[in-house]
């Protein structure tokens, strides 16, 4: 039976996230010998065929603006109908912030077992187990599905798009929408910025910037590389930040290809979310910084110089 | 106003996490054990809050847990709460922990139930999406923000890119992270009380688990830091160009 990838979309727009997903369903399909579908609800702006590039044979594409806003009970009430219609028995959606609203109620509608936060493809050699983060960061577990449908979501950035080329079989699905309970009364988007779990790059800053006036090293910093800014979580406490921007054992947990961390000393709360970074850079004027335990290139020196010199090197680099 | 609020025994923080039993097991010896920072921190508290702004409210916890979760549910009584419940089983399953909850839910109607956004063991995020489908209520998954206006909620939640304000007629379920409320210290006048407060002791409902956990594995120790000198930035940016090839 199908595995059915939740693609979803900002805006009528796909992130990597979506075709992080989406790579993910068509490599277990291929693993399986069966074949993968995605889902996409609400109104898109960009062609749906082409996301068969990523390996899945149909979209089915639930085309009502009344999920041009995630309503968690009404898209685990559609995307369990979309289960129920096309026979899949995978179903696979992205630990991002849609996926944490919705994929533990499809799980529910549909009994099936759900392991989120996975990072590698299920081993299906004798049952179904997939690999995930637990202890935040600090260790994985193998956990084993054991009820016939199952429901996996991805960790962002834990598993790379790839694209095969090809095109994908669009095909409307109709589909009962029933009556929101929740009514929106505001949203407000950041425009601009690259999310956090999504970045590639991530630069962050600990106590060691002493102050919220400081932070414009590091955004230039940030800008020349095109990455997401963090922090520890002293910084976002004293206000010095935006707390979504606090990682750790306690805020967000990143896996980008490199982090950049710029004065914090490397508690073992705050390594607890950065941990599964690729690279690790570490720039501490305090040679004894747990961080460098930890890291894989590191400066032992005074931020306040390095980071300007560091900024140039790169924009040098780049033919900026 | 009945108020139930979701709490897990988590590891501290500083644990040194390993595992026993051909990494089948968590190994527990030496372990100190917390409420779940997003349960007390942000969920509890807020429910604290809410019920000190109107008296009548009636708040309880629940945790799904063996004898041993009982000292985490009298600390988490001497910051508040009227009564405590735990259900008497453990599991590493999202879906049987949340089903034992709604069971008790379902018998006790509550207006508003509340969890933390994951624990910091597991990391699943799922028990309160699920409790919320076992209920046909709606959910509000990354909540920052949460007031009661009578039988209505208002809601900020973090979503892809941004946050959005909703409002829900009660009874609903919210998963809360940071900006919901603030960490709070207990005192002696509340750890006296937590002594006599009622800890009920319920068995579990016959629910299946649909997973579990095979084994466990740590990440791969690190290779080992190289130090680039302070005076020649450009080498750091020539490594990491040339060599991990991650600019
Ligand atoms: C229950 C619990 C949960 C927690 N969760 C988190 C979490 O999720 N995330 C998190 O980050 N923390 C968390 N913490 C806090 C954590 O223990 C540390 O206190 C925190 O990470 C320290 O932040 P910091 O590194 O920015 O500050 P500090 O520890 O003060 O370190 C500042 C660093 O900057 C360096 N420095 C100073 N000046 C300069 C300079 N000019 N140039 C170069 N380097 C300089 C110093 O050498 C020092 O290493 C948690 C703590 C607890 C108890």
């Amino acid at each position: 039976m199908p595995v059915l990838i939740f693609a979803d979309h900002a805006d009528g727009h796909f992130k990597k996230s979506s075709y992080e997903a989406l790579s993910y369903g068509a490599k277990l399909a291929e693993q399986l010998g069966t074949t993968s579908d995605a889902v996409v609800l609400g109104t898109a702006k960009e062609d749906l065929s082409s996301l068969g590039q990523y390996g899945v044979r149909k979209v089915y594409h639930i085309n009502n603006a009344s999920f041009d806003t995630v309503d968690a009970q009404l898209y685990a009430a559609a995307i369990t109908e979309a289960v129920q219609k096309t026979g899949a028995d995978i179903i696979i959606f992205s630990h991002n912030q849609t996926g944490r609203a919705v994929a533990s109620v499809v799980a529910a509608k549909l009994k099936a077992g759900i392991v989120t936060g996975a990072v590698a493809l299920p081993n299906t050699s004798n049952g179904f187990v997939v690999r995930k983060t637990v202890f935040s960061g600090k260790a994985f577990a193998n956990v084993e599905i054991t009820s016939p449908i199952k429901v996996v979501s991805i960790n962002p950035n834990s598993f790379s798009v790839q694209s095969t080329g090809g095109s994908a079989e669009v095909s409307p699905l109709e589909i009962t929408v029933g009556t929101p309970k929740v009514k929106i009364t505001a949203v407000n988007k950041v425009s601009g910025e690259v999310p956090l779990t999504e970045a590639d790059i991530v630069v962050s800053g600990g106590r060691g910037l002493k102050g919220p006036e400081n932070w414009g090293m590091l955004e230039d910093l940030a800008h020349s590389l095109h990455a997401a800014t963090a922090c520890s979580r002293p910084v976002a406490d004293s206000g010095w930040r935006p707390h979504h921007e606090h990682v750790g054992q306690t805020g967000i947990q990143v896996s980008p290809n490199l982090y950049i961390a710029l004065g914090i000393s490397g508690a073992i709360q705050h390594l607890a979310g950065v941990n599964r970074s690729k690279v690790i850079v570490v720039i501490n004027k305090d040679p004894e910084a747990p961080f460098f335990k930890a890291a894989d290139y590191g400066i032992v020196g005074d931020i306040f110089e390095i980071v300007p010199k560091l900024t140039e090197e790169i924009k040098k680099l780049k033919g900026e | 106003m009945k108020i139930l609020v979701c709490i897990s025994k988590t590891p501290d923080t500083t644990s040194k996490i390993a595992f026993k039993n051909g990494n089948t097991q968590f190994e527990e010896a030496g372990v100190q054990w917390i409420i779940n920072p997003y349960d007390e921190w942000y969920a509890f508290v807020r429910a604290i809050e809410l019920k000190e702004k109107d008296p009548a409210t009636i708040l309880h916890l629940v945790t799904v847990g063996t004898p041993d979760a009982d000292p985490i549910i009298r600390k988490a009584l001497a910051l508040g709460g009227d009564e405590a419940i735990r259900i008497n089983a453990t599991s590493d399953d999202s879906y049987f922990i949340a089903a034992q909850i709604a069971e008790v839910a379902k018998s006790g109607s509550y207006d508003l139930i509340l969890t933390g956004k994951e624990t910091i063991d597991y990391n699943a995020s799922s028990v309160g999406g699920i409790i919320a489908a076992l209920l046909d209520t709606p959910f509000i998954s990354l909540a920052t923000k949460l007031e009661l206006n009578g039988t209505t909620a208002t809601v900020t939640r973090e979503i892809e890119g941004g946050e959005e304000v909703n409002e829900v007629s009660l009874p609903v379920v919210i998963s809360c992270q940071k900006g919901v409320a603030e960490q709070r210290i207990p005192n002696m006048r509340g750890i006296m009380a937590a002594r006599t407060k009622p800890l009920k002791v319920v068995e579990p409902a016959a629910i299946d688990s649909l997973t579990k956990i095979v084994s466990y594995e740590l990440p791969p120790a690190k290779a080992g830091v190289k130090l680039v000198a302070a005076d020649n930035v450009g080498e750091l940016v020539r490594l990491l160009h040339e060599e991990a090839r991650v600019i």
